[in-house]
């Protein structure tokens, strides 16, 4: 596996690239967005790629996601905002680690690129995906979803509003339609 | 690991503490959050009762977002197994103000004194290099302990990590405040940072 892989950028030139990943990218950084924690996902490759080139943001790439939980209270604590890059599978890594966005009432953000849906060819991503919304809300965070490539500016810019200025812990999933289901075989 | 002449909990947090300045100390769940709470209550303390395996991507959020301070963060050999991954990423980020102690009995003494891996095998120093933490040493003696705590202060030589030997007495415990949100306001006020 590898963050080629994915359907769009193996297919699309360079400049037909989706300008949504950097909708993403400008929202964070107008709100200060500084330490982005990371488990790669193909769908967040455009973003993580802007997240290395910026030097006023630190990406710190994490060997399990619950990592970048706990590393976003220690940020808020010291003073900084993050947002976590994950897929849906990870969103089941975090559960217990999620208890401190209740804990510290902390500005918790996360952007979730979707696998187990929207044509998906491996039945292994399924379970998790299916799951990915009703755990994170049973977890006490609010889920917002961006289906559509125009609507995702708007999705990320609620979300980052409510995350950062309510400190209400917030999931943004970013649907695997967005995304483009990965293609294993021509 | 001869289990003799092992260091009191207390005695080396105590020590660790002493002259912590300006540090942010983070206390791993179970007993290492009360032996600090022990030392004295700070409005830098940032006390875990949760979260197991979180103690050190907490220090290391804290340790990037505020390079010049001292970042400390002391936990058990049971916490830190479970967050061992956190080693390669702080290995990663080479964070020059944090220092990991972690206080190892060798087993889980909140839960009835079950073993540790590092009861057998596990090596959490030999970890720690591993991962990429070139200045990491096991302790066994107080006066190890003595002639490591200024290093706590050295915020351009990180990150460092310490496996202290410790004995597994249960002590009675210190309890710290519980409000998660409190203590991580007060840690926010005390740096200067306002409430939403």
């Amino acid at each position: 596996m590898h963050a080629g892989a994915d359907a769009s950028s193996e297919t699309m030139p360079a400049e037909a690239l989706p300008t949504w990943p950097e909708d993403i990218f400008s929202i964070l950084r107008r709100f200060d967005v500084r330490q982005v924690p990371y488990v790669p996902d193909a769908g967040h490759s455009q973003l993580i790629d802007r997240v290395l080139g910026t030097p006023a943001m630190r990406a710190i790439p994490l060997t399990t996601e619950e990592e970048g939980v706990a590393l976003l209270a220690g940020a808020w604590a010291g003073g900084q905002r993050g947002v976590l890059l994950m897929q849906s599978s990870g969103v089941g890594n975090c559960i217990n680690m999620l208890s401190l966005t209740q804990i510290f009432r902390f500005p918790f953000l996360t952007l979730v690129t979707m696998r187990g849906e929207w044509g998906e060819f491996n039945p292994w991503q399924v379970p998790m995906g299916s799951s990915t919304q009703a755990v994170l809300e049973l977890s006490g965070i609010k889920v917002l979803r961006a289906d559509r490539p125009d609507e995702v500016r708007e999705v990320v810019e609620a979300a980052s509003g409510q995350a950062y200025n309510a400190c209400t812990p917030t999931a943004v999933l970013l649907s695997q339609r967005l995304i483009g289901a990965k293609v294993f075989s021509k | 690991m001869s289990r003799t002449n092992l260091l009191d909990r207390r005695q080396v947090v105590s020590c660790l503490l002493a002259e912590r300045k300006d540090a942010i100390v983070i206390g791993g769940l179970g007993a290492s959050t009360y032996d600090i709470a022990a030392a004295g209550d700070h409005a830098r303390n940032l006390y875990l009762w949760g979260a197991m395996g979180g103690a050190v991507m907490i220090g290391l959020g804290l340790a990037l977002a505020q390079p010049k301070l001292p970042v400390v963060v002391i936990t058990g050999d049971g916490e830190m197994l479970m967050g061992m991954g956190s080693l390669a990423t702080v290995g990663l980020q080479q964070p020059k103000n944090l220092t990991i102690v972690v206080l190892d009995n060798e087993c889980y003494g909140e839960t009835g004194g079950q073993a540790s891996h590092t009861a057998g095998g596990t090596d959490l120093v030999g970890v720690a290099k591993a991962c990429g933490i070139a200045e990491a040493n096991s302790m066994t003696t107080m006066a190890e302990v003595g002639a490591f705590k200024g290093s706590l202060q050295n915020v351009s030589a990180g990150p460092r990590f310490a496996s202290i030997k410790i004995d597994g007495a249960n002590l009675e415990r210190a309890l710290s405040s519980r409000d998660g949100a409190f203590i991580v306001s007060r840690i926010r006020g005390a740096l200067g940072f306002q409430p939403i």
